[in-house]
């Protein structure tokens, strides 16, 4: 059967993604960024998933204001990279896994969590850029990839509570597919970031290792954090962090961290990075 | 933290985030007044509506459905002006992407800095959260 291994959440800021595409990883300023990650690498290299859950939003690139889902999973047998106004990335298409994808659809709308489903559309940097900062430039990307679109731009989002039971949710999913595959989660966006208006540049570095601990060891009063909170504490983009918690959720009951990492600032935003692991 | 369970109120839940400095949340009434305003962003993404629209912004503008305030607030590139018109910001990146600016840039003209200051104060580990979290509280 397949199983959840292992939960990854990572900042997905666009600019990594252009120091990756432009060989800027190594400079003054964007190597202290990048070290953060070279453990993970070696370790995603050590570990070989099969299937990687992606959770990320959508910047206004696969979905317009037509449609607003809240939660989506895409389906289909591959993404290509979006073009978000500069030409689109330069990365390998994104591989799907539709028979796992349409299993986990199928058993969450069962669960009562009523997904949209994607079968068709381009992903942008909050998928690619993960995906560059955990695997660098291959030239095919070693994993597949179930992409779960979550929709943190147009109020309400969901809970974080409601990411967290989705997290569940999804493990259960995963747990019930009979194929032995190692399944990765990753959560990503985030950490404190506010990109609009006059507080714009705001970043809580306290705040945001508070929220680091909150997904290692055994507690769960992350899920409880109302919207106001990463509002208030995190600026008006720190409500990507609802994304961390759908990853922590399907890691079940406990998780040990193997591997965290903390950089202000790239951009506009704060990198946080973590790489956790099911205890249970 | 709320407790377990808890469930919030529509009205009370959206009457908070008028309690943030300097913020305009992403509201339903944002997003129905901004519609046209970001689909019209939404649009650069094509390569063929991005040279239209540099060959004639204001032509270009006289096929979306927006107010007049909404149209000037573009060509002027007043973004909070069209964040309080119903702008987001992931939409409104299509428009300084066009422009050539980076998300740093765009962002810098948001706030009461310039370009270099912002930056600056981004490499010193960013606006700090003391005294910008909520208007009645002061904290």
């Amino acid at each position: 059967m397949a199983r959840i291994t292992a939960g990854v959440a990572s900042s997905h800021v666009p600019l990594l993604g252009v120091a990756v595409d432009q060989g800027k990883t190594g400079d003054d300023y964007f190597g202290p960024i990048f070290a953060g990650y070279e453990w993970t690498k070696q370790w995603e290299k050590e570990t070989k998933p099969d299937v990687v859950i992606l959770v990320y939003n959508d910047h206004a690139s696969a979905f317009d204001m037509k449609i607003i889902p809240t939660f989506a999973i895409g389906c289909g047998e591959r993404y290509k990279s979006a073009d978000e106004g500069w030409g689109p990335r330069p990365v390998p298409d994104v591989e799907g896994h539709p028979d796992l994808a349409w299993h986990i659809a199928q058993s969450l709308i069962l669960d009562e969590f009523d997904m949209t489903i994607i079968n068709e559309m381009d992903v942008d940097h909050g998928l690619t850029v993960p995906l560059s900062m955990m695997f660098g430039q291959p030239d095919k990307w070693p994993v597949k990839v179930v992409p779960l679109a979550v929709n943190v731009v147009t109020y309400p989002v969901p809970s974080g509570n409601r990411c967290w039971a989705l997290g569940e949710a999804i493990k259960r999913a995963v747990e019930s597919f009979p194929e032995d595959l190692n399944v990765q989660i990753w959560g990503t966006g985030g950490m404190s970031h506010q990109l609009q208006g006059p507080r714009a540049g705001l970043l809580n570095r306290e705040w945001d290792n508070k929220f680091l601990d909150l997904l290692i060891g055994d507690t769960d009063a992350a899920r409880y954090i109302p919207h106001l909170e990463y509002l208030r504490e995190t600026g008006s983009e720190g409500i990507e962090m609802v994304m961390w918690l759908v990853m922590r959720g399907a890691l079940g009951k406990t998780t040990k961290c193997l591997h965290r990492h903390y950089h202000i600032p790239c951009s506009n935003t704060a990198i946080g990075h973590l790489v956790l692991e099911p205890t249970e | 933290m709320t407790a377990p369970g808890e469930k919030q109120n529509i009205h009370d839940y959206l009457a908070e985030f008028d309690d943030i400095p300097g913020t305009r949340v992403f509201t339903a009434a944002r997003a129905r007044k901004g519609y046209w305003l970001n689909q019209f962003a939404m649009s650069l993404m094509k390569p063929e509506n991005r040279d239209a629209w540099k060959a004639d912004e204001r032509k270009y503008l006289e096929n979306w459905p927006m107010s007049d305030e909404q149209k000037e607030a573009i060509l002027a590139r007043d973004y909070n002006r069209c964040l309080d018109l119903g702008g987001n910001v992931y939409f409104l990146a299509k428009v300084f992407s066009t422009d050539g600016l980076s998300f740093a840039e765009a962002v810098s003209t948001m706030t009461d800095m310039t370009f270099p200051e912002y930056r600056e104060m981004m490499n010193k580990g960013g606006r700090s959260p003391q005294g910008n979290r909520s208007i009645k509280g002061g904290y």
